[in-house]
């Protein structure tokens, strides 16, 4: 990775630290993501993905390092300091309340006209926003206990664009769901990138990331462990970034399997 | 999404679509008949409304009525509306902490407490009546604000919370009143006159029941022309007339059938002014909003930036005061206030109308009309029963059994919404 910051980056990062008592979650972490761009940050379990996550959406501040955004240098003490800058994040649960609408959940905590809610106002903003994305929801009145996941996850993107943010954060936007559902949230994540956000992706599935990503940002134990461009990286060479070795558990299996079906 | 459409009848006119209508997978449902076909659909997915409530309020009234003619009377229906406003009341409480999924078990106490309290500093005391309802209502306000503090600065469960308070504020009425026990509110006082013979003139019965269906109709009919300029589909004008008309035929009805004997009572109104009241702040506002999302889900509701601290103790606050007003009302009532007010069951019948109306007991879902409803079930239940000459063991029972069943259709149309996907 260039120890340069990128021209045209909206955010980026430099040295970030956190530690947690006497654990180091995050040490020394630069990334940088510009308009139109999807860059995928990917780890294992313990690489310090949500750690990053939580830094850029205000949870935990960090201990240490620059965050550099549309080329200010900023603090990020609180959601509400990420929601006006223009970071929004869609966190893995997607927190929707199951008994309100579609439209309720949008606008939840903004509401249009706080005494006397313009819900004539709020319906077509959500119409127009379901149909940036091109979203397949069929009425915007059903509460959202009556959706599928992909939808679930439509709704909860649909609602983090209402502030007009220049960066969108995604945790494990396809970790629940089946292959379809899967593809219409890929769908979703171009269409962000066509609008000109830049995308921060955290996935653990190669092949979503190989298939929307731009960029691909590896973590590993807290400490950045290469950047690469989708374009010339196999799915074993980041699998390996991630492991921290080419000898590892997954391409050992991959090697034993070809061992026994020679193709 | 330009294309406006400009027709009376609902969502389109020759090739336009409104805007929500345009997905090819919705069944489009137009004019009365689709308003029908949704009510149906919508009940058989287990989002039943008030539907049980009054299908149960006619098996009642059927029931009583051939057990005792005199029960549908008039004489008899306006005592029931005369009754059920003190409860009432304390039940429009209950429904606001329910939504947010809390409950408060002492309100009976506290309404008893408030109707000690009015009692003490009016009659002992001499003060003006208006410094000592403001008194018992602040006092009320107050036990919700300790309430909210405990729930949330120390997690405590408001069950547990409410049910200190259920016995603390018991043993408070008992030393305010002191050892006289009892205090009687002066029969010539306004507040007396206000809750026993109080009643609204014929003539101005009917012009609120004119006027009531005809703001349905105009707000309605403003709204549904809103949505046609923004492109979106909209209730058709007929439904809205027959909505407004049926609702106008039931008031006068009503006003007429009362009004053969004593009429509507101003307690009576009192009590659906506030019921009109917080259905608009629960329907209609950025705080009711946020009142059903923190009954749906808390997290949620944090990270959308809700403050549910705030949520929740607003409520609690508005089921004491509400409490407390309730007690003013039944001591009122009575021109009394004595040792058992808000005791026995006034505590249960007041969270047996906000279920029995519709609320859930899991948060989120009720209105305020459910506790309209839902008390005049009770109260229904309780003044036959008291005509049967039957003494308050087999009421108690029965209320009880009454109360089992709302809850049993609450826990099943909830599982039925669930497999439905509405829940």
């Amino acid at each position: 990775m260039s120890p340069t910051q990128q021209p045209d980056a909206v955010l980026s990062l430099r040295g970030i630290s956190k530690t947690f008592g006497a654990v180091a979650a995050l040490t020394d972490i630069e990334l940088d993501v510009a308009p139109h761009q999807v860059v995928a940050v990917v780890g294992d379990n313990g690489a310090g993905k949500s750690t990053l996550v939580k830094i850029l959406s205000g949870v935990h501040p960090p201990d240490s390092g620059t965050i550099t955004f549309a080329g200010r240098e900023v603090d990020i003490p609180n959601p509400a300091a990420a929601h006006k800058l223009g970071i929004a994040t869609v966190f893995q649960d997607l927190a929707l309340c199951e008994n309100l609408n579609v439209i309720q959940n949008l606008f939840l905590g903004q509401e249009i006209r706080p005494l006397r809610l313009n819900d004539v106002a709020m319906e077509t903003r959500s119409w127009e926003l379901l149909r940036q994305l091109s979203a397949k929801i069929p009425s915007v009145r059903v509460p959202v206990a009556a959706l599928s996941g992909g939808q679930r996850q439509t709704v909860a993107i649909a609602r983090s664009l209402l502030g007009d943010p220049k960066i969108i954060i995604l945790d494990e936007p396809t970790a629940a769901l089946g292959v379809a559902q899967t593809a219409e949230v890929l769908n979703l994540v171009e269409r962000l990138r066509e609008n000109g956000l830049g995308v921060i992706m955290i996935s653990h599935n190669m092949a979503d990331v190989k298939a929307v990503a731009d960029k691909v940002a590896v973590l590993r134990l807290g400490r950045n462990n290469g950047v690469f461009d989708v374009g010339d990286v196999s799915a074993e060479d980041i699998i390996a970034a991630i492991t921290g070795a080419t000898d590892n558990a997954v391409a050992r299996r991959a090697s034993r399997r070809q061992e026994g079906l020679p193709s | 999404m330009k294309d406006t459409v400009n027709s009376t009848t609902g969502g389109t006119t020759g090739g336009t679509v409104a805007t929500d209508h345009q997905d090819e997978r919705l069944q489009r449902r137009e004019g009365l008949r689709g308003a029908f076909t949704d009510v149906v659909e919508r009940a058989r997915g287990g989002d039943l409304g008030v539907i049980p409530v009054v299908v149960g309020l006619i098996v009642i009234w059927s029931v009583l009525q051939i057990l005792n003619p005199i029960f549908l009377s008039s004489q008899n229906l306006v005592n029931l509306t005369m009754e059920s406003a003190a409860v009432g009341v304390i039940a429009l409480g209950i429904v606001c902490v329910l939504l947010v999924g809390q409950i408060d078990l002492s309100v009976g106490s506290v309404s008893g407490l408030s109707g000690a309290v009015l009692a003490v500093l009016f009659v002992d005391q001499g003060l003006p009546v208006w410094v000592a309802i403001s008194a018992a209502v602040i006092i009320g306000a107050a036990v919700g604000w300790v309430y909210a503090q405990l729930f949330n600065r120390f997690g405590v469960p408001s069950f547990v919370i409410t049910l200190a308070g259920l016995l603390g504020f018991l043993g408070l009425q008992l030393y305010v009143l002191g050892t006289k026990g009892a205090i009687n509110l002066p029969f010539d006082s306004g507040l007396v006159n206000f809750a026993q013979l109080a009643f609204v003139p014929a003539w101005l019965s009917y012009t609120l029941a004119v006027v009531a269906a005809g703001w349905l109709f105009a707000s309605g009919y403003l709204h549904a022309r809103e949505r046609r300029k923004a492109g979106l589909s909209s209730k058709s004008t007929s439904a809205l007339v027959v909505r407004s008309a049926a609702l106008l035929v039931a008031l006068l009805f009503m006003v007429w059938y009362l009004g053969q004997t004593r009429g509507v009572g101003w307690m009576f109104v009192f009590f659906v002014a506030l019921v009109l009241v917080m259905h608009y702040l629960l329907s209609r506002t950025r705080w009711g909003r946020s009142v059903y999302a923190v009954g749906g889900n808390v997290e949620a509701a944090r990270r959308a930036g809700i403050n549910v601290r705030t949520i929740y103790t607003s409520v609690f606050v508005l089921c004491s005061s509400f409490a407390a007003v309730g007690g003013i009302l039944a001591a009122a009532r009575l021109a009394a206030a004595n040792q058992s007010s808000g005791g026995g069951d006034v505590n249960l019948n007041a969270i047996a109308a906000a279920v029995i109306g519709g609320t859930s007991l899991f948060g989120g879902r009720g209105t305020a009309f459910g506790a309209l409803l839902g008390i005049i079930v009770i109260q229904s239940i309780s003044s036959g029963l008291t005509l049967l000459n039957l003494d308050s063991s087999i009421r108690f029972m029965v209320t009880g059994a009454v109360l089992l069943l709302a809850v049993v259709v609450d826990s099943v149309s909830r599982r039925s919404r669930t497999s439905h996907g509405r829940a």
